[in-house]
């Protein structure tokens, strides 16, 4: 019974309660689209470099993974002592730098990762194979597209260039055998990775076993705090970082967006509730008729409390998938214009869909709704019986 | 015979700025089990105060009411609620059924709320309609119905529970009069039955219909006349 009167009462004003059920559905997109931007960034950043299996990473002390162009100068050794580890069953070093390649387009400067390909972890290969021998490289498609060239063109590249001269220092042929999409580069940053002993070569004597960073991957069942730690002991002119502490700092950098998203989200749930409250209190007012004649039956005030509750509730309940629906596209949208943020990796999620957002939104919006609908409902069933239905004989 | 309804110097005043204005003015009377008591008198002399008072929607200044030995004029709200479902049944002026609900589902309506489940409550949804004749239209719903059919389901609402006492409040007072005679009817058939009924009107041919008539005037009792 109470199910036909709470239906009946949002089907009464058919064009109302449909521009509620819009404007509260917006108001989900927007709650959904904060709880996934409050979250969406740390989850994708932590699935990334879940990704690639290494749990340790090793950086020259007091810099994060290229935050600066600083080196570990004896990279080869601690390699070799990381190696010698039971607990570590593979060490991927990489030494970060500039390559400079003349192309068609002229010089084009480009980001580039000397590394060990065997046991790479900094991007995935799309075409091609890995550059396994030292005239072999890899780029991205940033790169191919700014260079004009293609899978297994080869060319001319050096580690620097001297404007003065005009002349490549450190120069070498390569050969691109690959394309590639690395993992942690911005969507327009042009990059290109070849083995780290070339790169090193090219680069000149002063790169000689040097690295500017270190991945490790953990035997199963190693406990990664306890081996961060064995390492930081070992090793310490390194900052030694795992994914949680990884994940700390990332924390700490995006708290801007963090802050964002809660006061957008509180705003929209503030919204969805002050459309909900006032819709149902319009529709209480106009039936306080009705609810007084309940009364004097004999109808019991929680009776009317859930019934206008219910209405309140089904109102959530239809705008929710609405809302949801509506909050993925706005959020890929948003998501398609965050990530061309300069120097954004190109893989990170602002807005990432998780299951567990959706239904922290839609749940804060069903107690917003139940909330919304408990105060107009208990008012109007506390209203004097008698009196009111005087009030109504006579209006 | 016994007294279902015992009033007794009954006061109801109501504040008016400054000022407490009396509805009441010290009402005693009694009502047997199974008479039929119409209230008379001008407008504004305090009928409808006083049905308010005797349903149990409305709390006096001082004095008491009983209904069926119960002392019911301070009842907290819950209790009162539970007794206005089990005791009373209302019928108001203006029929006050749910348009959202058939003739059926408006009957039903104080009988879900008493407990009653759904084949069962059905059943006496639509023996009470047959009673008051609209065995044919309880799939219809009040916009459907004319005054007269509305306020025959409002009267079949009203005894859903079995109540001790039905109160009406002006129950001819919409309707033209033809349908007013055939609420007169169907009133005296229900008193006839067995049911005690307390009705507030300006209408002759009601009252006139009624065992006892009682006159008001200023919010006090100035007669009390038994039909012979």
């Amino acid at each position: 019974m109470i199910v036909t009167l709470a239906a009946a009462s949002l089907l009464r004003h058919r064009a109302r309660t449909a521009l509620a059920i819009l404007g509260v559905a917006v108001s989900a997109a927007m709650l959904l689209d904060m709880v996934m931007l409050s979250s969406g960034m740390r989850v994708s950043f932590g699935s990334l470099l879940q990704k690639q299996g290494f749990q340790l990473r090793l950086a020259p002390k007091g810099t994060l993974p290229f935050d600066t162009e600083a080196t570990i100068s004896d990279g080869d050794s601690l390699v070799a002592g990381l190696r010698a580890r039971p607990e570590i069953r593979a060490v991927s070093p990489v030494l970060g730098g500039q390559l400079h390649i003349v192309s068609p387009k002229g010089i084009i400067a480009s980001s580039a990762l000397g590394v060990v390909p065997a046991v790479e972890g900094d991007y995935e290969m799309v075409a091609g194979h890995q550059p396994i021998s030292p005239e072999e490289m890899v780029a991205n498609d940033a790169l191919l597209a700014a260079t004009g060239l293609r899978l297994g063109d080869t060319l001319r590249a050096g580690a620097g260039y001297d404007t003065q001269l005009r002349a490549l220092t450190g120069e070498r042929r390569l050969r691109i055998v690959g394309r590639v999409r690395f993992v942690y580069m911005a969507r327009e940053q042009k990059g290109a990775a070849l083995p780290i002993e070339s790169f090193r070569a090219m680069q000149g004597s002063d790169a000689n076993g040097r690295i500017s960073l270190a991945m490790v991957r953990l035997a199963p069942g190693t406990d990664i705090e306890a081996e961060r730690a064995a390492i930081e002991r070992l090793f310490k002119r390194v900052n030694v970082i795992s994914i949680a502490e990884a994940l700390k700092q990332v924390d700490e950098r995006r708290s801007y967006f963090t802050q964002l998203a809660v006061i957008l989200g509180a705003v929209s749930l503030v919204v969805g509730f002050l459309l909900v409250t006032t819709l149902v209190t319009v529709s209480v007012n106009e039936r306080i008729g009705e609810i007084a004649v309940m009364r004097a039956i004999g109808v019991r005030r929680w009776r009317i409390v859930a019934q206008i509750v219910l209405e309140a509730a089904a109102m959530m309940l239809v705008a929710s998938p609405l809302g949801l629906v509506l909050g993925l596209v706005t959020a890929r949208y948003l998501n398609s214009i965050l990530a061309n943020f300069p120097g954004m990796p190109e893989r990170i999620d602002f807005f990432l869909f998780q299951p567990s957002a959706a239904w922290t939104a839609l749940g804060l919006l069903a107690l917003a709704g139940v909330l919304a609908g408990i105060y107009p409902s208990w008012r109007s069933a506390s209203l004097p019986i008698a009196m009111t239905l005087r009030r109504e004989a006579v209006g | 015979m016994s007294a279902i309804l015992e009033v007794r110097s009954l006061v109801r005043e109501y504040p008016m700025g400054s000022e407490r204005v009396a509805a009441l003015r010290g009402v005693s009377f009694d009502v047997d089990a199974g008479d039929y008591a119409a209230i008379v008198g001008p407008s504004g002399c305090g009928k409808s105060t006083l049905l308010n008072l005797l349903g149990v929607i409305d709390r006096p200044t001082s004095g008491t009411v009983s209904i069926a030995g119960e002392r019911v004029d301070q009842l907290p709200d819950a209790r009162a609620t539970e007794f206005r479902l089990r005791r009373i049944g209302f019928v108001f002026q203006r029929f006050y059924l749910m348009q959202a609900l058939t003739a059926s589902e408006n009957v039903e309506l104080p009988l879900s709320e008493a407990g009653m489940k759904g084949r069962e409550r059905k059943a006496r949804a639509r023996e009470l309609l047959d009673y008051v004749g609209l065995g044919k239209r309880e799939g219809h719903r009040p916009s459907q119905l004319s005054g007269g059919e509305q306020q025959r389901v409002a009267i079949a609402r009203a005894l859903a529970n079995a109540p001790k006492i039905v109160l009406a409040d002006e129950p001819t007072g919409e309707l033209d009069a033809r349908t007013g005679a055939e609420m007169i009817a169907l009133f005296a058939r229900l008193n006839a039955d067995g049911t005690t009924i307390v009705v507030v009107t300006h209408d002759e041919d009601l009252a006139g219909a009624a065992r006892r008539v009682i006159h008001m005037r200023d919010g006090e009792i100035v007669g009390d006349e038994r039909a012979r």
